[in-house]
């Protein structure tokens, strides 16, 4: 049976969808986000390797504190570079009647519409809005993004966005203003998060020797980032 | 007027039954907290020169201690804080905040306390109480046995109540109220009557107890004339009910200095005189609230004359005035009322406290908006405990409440004799080092032979400590069936008692101490490799662990299976043995602040646990080895079994960072609200909450001024952060923090 390789389990995920979440950060991002904090996940490699029916049998054993919200929450790296295991796992959550979400960048290999028949709820980090925002932040093309969101708009998905806020590259009322006008093209989404950047995986670089893009970026001011959370939701 | 207009129900009023009344009477609420009034001028006022009062005691120690009286119902004039605006009355003494000396558990620990603080007894006290009167205290090491005084010497069994009160004892103070002290007068009388037939020596102990109960009711009678209240007949209105249950408890307070003194379950009671006010118009919403906020004052300005030994075990000056509140009735519906959220409110209108010390019953049936309003004040206060009404529920009816921290029995119809606790990391070192103490080198146990081996083998250990555990168990019951036949013969609640039921129910609780500690050092035996090493004397004074081993924590059934083992077989041994006045054997994993002093007082450990480094509390994992996330820990936790096992309580302390819970208030009242609904269906008994940062508490170390009111849940109640010792905040801040960025 297929194995997926994954790089870390939190049982008690507050803040990955509603609820009480299991969530599973699975290994392996074609990205290269500036911002990222966990560059221990990207690589493509073998870490704790487990099937569909294992890792169900673990999220089980929390089953009791889900309540009517919670439930199972795929993260990374990126979920969807693992398609095969990400889908076996879904259904078979989707028999045990656990809510599913999947935390994605929308960056994967294909087969979105199976993988999505099984998911409860998108939460879709939205890097930048446009090609070359995106290329700045992530070193990658908007491609394989714009794929993914339409098969989520096409099956009417819930969605969730994430925005991560940086000091210096889109901490500005210009930015959210147009991040605005960009959110009100898409359908079904119930929330709109803005996260603050911090330093916090700075000393993850250094001890894996990678050089850390953003060296001199203070974190996002919380206070700043309140104001753009109201600006963003302001009536127009 | 009739005390009990529109009261309805019968058997109540045909024998003393308050649950009765209290199901007949209730009105469930369901809804949410915005019926709450704020604090009232008169109760600002009053607490105001109680804050003053508090601050010079916390910077004095204690504030004042009446030397020239003793302990008694009646013994001190009446005290007041501020008369006029006092809705609620009755102090301890004649002035708040001043302590009592209480000489009858033993009068060394008056000595002690009384010169920790600079006072001295009152000569002619002095003289003559040790002239005539034998106390708890000596009559225990009269009858002690050599094997208790070296486990009590070497700290294998410690905190024993040999030298103070008991505590752990809840008078059904609501009695008062409901019935009038007449009406119980009588009813002693009526037992007393019926006491006859073979004149055994049990038939002769309790007729004279029953004699000293009906002096007791007598007296409390007297002690609230002298405050201008007549409770020989039952109250009329939610105001005298609240005094008449007041006075019942102020009774306990002024005659015992019980290690906890906790009040029971009232609130729902109180409500049902407060809604017939409520709707005969005699009372306003505001005015319910101040004579609640006012009765909360009263018992938050509780009192004991401690030592400084005691306080470096249970730090801040605790009394476990412990309220327990919620719960189901055994017909399915919550016993949730308006006043289980003006409770609770109090921590809103006076601010947070560590005492009364808060409970809530949790059931998952509880209305989700008084679940919320919890989960709320919870992250608001760190204030509140929570216990598993689910899982009590069937073994001890829907009318028990909590003593002290853990422990539930049927309100008035069940008293415990409590037992502190036996270290079971240092049985386990005993087991290796052939009974020799550690740190002390000294002989504690006889007749079990070294561990002599290079490496540790797991089967001979886990033999040589179920042999061990067999003996240690032997002298515990031993200590405490000594310890309780002497308490119940020179210390004798009297007050107390005279608020049970006559025919009691007696539970004898045992305690373990350093659950995680043997359980992670049997782990690593088992599953790694453990080489002792060894002093001159051949002792194992410390470990060397090669390669690694299942934590208890991380909900592995391979080392929590150990866990569930230990306790099973810790109880067994217990149940071996006969007590006192055949009593039911309980066990708690409990070990509240103590486990920073049984730490202190325990070698290296195989699990590699340094010496002296504190242990965790309670029955939580070993601080940072929980690693595989918050529900993991609480899982491992919950498989410890409560019924039949350890019935005395199981008690966990969770903390977890404010952003951790969730980005908004809403959603991290909901996942606590969830969090509690998983932990208990798990089968758990009890979990402490604490939601804060840990910088918060590192600057409240440097900076206490900063917070004064800073109260953290530590085992099985809550404290003053400022008031713990350095130690003990380390101890705290060490613990692990669920957090995830």
């Amino acid at each position: 049976m297929i194995k997926g390789s994954i790089s870390s389990i939190e049982t008690m995920g507050l803040v990955d969808g509603p609820g009480i979440r299991y969530v599973v950060f699975l290994q392996g991002c074609k990205l290269r986000c500036l911002f990222c904090h966990n560059p221990e996940t990207w690589k493509m490699e073998d870490k704790l390797l487990m099937t569909p029916d294992e890792l169900i049998r673990k999220v089980l054993k929390y089953k009791n504190y889900y309540g009517e919200e919670g439930g199972l929450t795929f993260s990374g790296g990126e979920p969807l570079l693992q398609p095969e295991f990400l889908l076996e796992c879904l259904r078979l959550a989707k028999t045990c009647n656990l809510h599913t979400a999947l935390d994605t960048a929308g960056v994967g290999f294909g087969d979105y519409e199976e993988i999505l028949k099984y998911t409860d709820l998108v939460i879709l980090d939205i890097k930048a809005i446009d090609e070359e925002g995106f290329k700045k932040m992530t070193g990658s093309t908007m491609k394989e993004f714009h794929h993914f969101l339409d098969v989520c708009i096409k099956m009417q998905k819930p969605l969730w966005l994430r925005q991560v806020i940086v000091p210096g590259i889109n901490d500005t009322e210009d930015y959210i203003l147009k991040l605005k006008q960009y959110i009100k093209q898409i359908p079904n989404v119930e929330k709109v998060e803005l996260l603050p950047y911090h330093e916090l995986g700075k000393e993850k670089y250094h001890d894996l020797k990678i050089p850390y893009p953003l060296e001199n970026t203070k974190a996002m001011d919380p206070t700043r980032l309140q104001e753009l959370q109201a600006l963003l939701k302001s009536k127009d | 007027m009739e005390t009990w207009r529109n009261f309805k129900g019968n058997k109540w009023k045909e024998g003393i039954d308050v649950r009765d009344f209290i199901l007949n009477n209730y009105k469930e609420y369901t809804g949410d907290d915005h019926f709450l009034a704020g604090v009232s001028k008169k109760t600002e006022k009053v607490w105001s020169k109680c804050q003053t009062l508090l601050q010079e005691e916390l910077k004095r120690g204690i504030l004042d201690v009446d030397t020239k009286h003793m302990s008694g119902i009646n013994a001190f004039d009446p005290g007041y804080i501020d008369k006029e605006n006092e809705v609620i009355v009755g102090l301890q003494t004649d002035e708040p905040l001043k302590r009592i000396v209480n000489p009858y558990g033993g009068i060394r620990m008056v000595y002690s306390a009384l010169k920790s603080y600079g006072y001295e007894l009152d000569p002619e006290v002095d003289h003559y109480f040790n002239l005539y009167r034998k106390t708890h205290n000596q009559g225990v090491f009269d009858a002690y046995t050599s094997d208790i005084r070296k486990a009590r010497h070497a700290g294998l069994i410690t905190g024993l109540p040999d030298a103070y009160g008991r505590g752990r004892i809840i008078g059904d103070y609501r009695r008062i109220a409901l019935y009038g002290i007449d009406y119980l007068m009588a009813e002693k009388k009526k037992d007393w009557d019926n006491l006859v037939g073979e004149i055994t020596p049990d038939i002769i102990q309790l007729r004279e107890e029953v004699s000293e109960q009906y002096r007791a009711l007598e007296e409390m009678k007297q002690m609230a004339l002298a405050y201008g209240f007549d409770i020989s007949k039952p109250a009329e209105n939610a105001k005298e009910a609240i005094q008449w249950l007041y006075f019942g408890y102020l009774a306990a307070i002024k005659e015992n200095n019980g290690a906890a003194m906790s009040l029971g379950r009232t609130s729902t009671f109180l409500d049902i005189y407060i809604e017939r006010d409520l709707e005969e118009g005699n009372l306003t919403e505001d005015e319910a609230q101040e004579l609640i906020d006012q009765f909360i004052i009263k018992l938050r300005i509780a009192r004991h004359l401690r030592t400084p030994e005691y306080n470096e075990l249970f730090a801040g000056d605790p009394t476990w005035v412990t309220e327990s509140i919620g719960g189901m009735s055994l017909d399915g519906k919550s016993l949730v009322t308006k006043n289980s959220f003006r409770y609770l409110h109090t921590l809103t209108n006076l601010g947070p406290a560590p005492e009364p010390n808060m409970t809530v019953l949790w059931s998952n049936d509880l209305p989700e908006n008084f679940k919320k309003y919890c989960a709320m004040m919870s992250i608001k206060t760190d204030a509140l405990q929570y216990e598993s009404d689910d899982l009590m529920r069937p073994i001890y009816g829907d009318d028990y409440a909590i003593a002290c921290c853990v422990s539930a029995m049927k309100v008035g119809k069940q008293m415990q004799f409590f037992g502190a606790r036996c270290n079971l990391a240092k049985a386990l070192l005993y087991a290796i080092n052939g009974g020799v103490d550690e740190m002390k080198k000294d002989k504690v146990v006889d007749g079990i032979e070294p561990i002599t081996d290079e490496i540790l083998d797991y089967d001979k250990v886990k033999k040589a400590y179920d042999i061990m555990l067999e003996k240690v168990a032997k002298t515990y019951v031993d200590a405490m069936n000594i310890i309780h036949y002497m308490h119940d013969k020179y210390a004798y609640e009297r007050g107390q008692m005279a608020l049970h039921d006559t025919k009691v129910g007696r539970l004898m609780a045992f305690g373990a101490a350093g659950l995680s500690v043997a359980v992670d050092s049997l782990s690593a035996i088992k599953y790694a490799k453990v080489k002792p090493i060894r002093d001159e004397d051949g002792i194992a004074i410390d470990f060397e662990i090669e390669g690694d081993y299942p934590k208890y924590g991380n909900d592995d059934d391979r080392v929590d299976k150990i866990a569930v083992d230990l306790v099973t077989k810790f109880s067994n041994e217990l149940k071996k043995h006969p007590l006192y006045r055949n009593a039911i054997h309980t066990l708690s994993i409990l070990t509240i602040t103590s486990n920073v002093v049984y730490g202190k007082k325990t070698g290296a450990t195989p699990d590699g646990r340094a010496s002296g480094v504190p242990f965790a509390p309670g029955a939580n994992p070993m601080h940072g080895r929980d690693e595989s996330g918050a529900l993991a820990s609480l899982n491992s936790v919950a498989k410890i079994p409560y019924k039949d096992i350890c019935q005395d309580g199981v008690s966990n302390t969770f903390s977890i960072v404010p952003n951790a819970l969730g980005h908004t208030e809403e959603e991290r009242i909901q996942n606590l609200v969830s969090l509690l609904d998983g932990y208990f269906k798990q089968g758990a008994q009890h979990l402490n909450v604490n939601v804060f940062n840990r910088e918060t508490l590192v600057d409240a170390m440097e900076h206490p001024e900063k917070y004064p009111t800073l109260t953290i849940r530590v085992s099985g109640y809550a404290v003053n952060f400022n008031r713990l010792s350095r130690e003990q905040q380390l101890e705290v801040i060490s613990r692990t923090f669920h957090e995830r960025v």
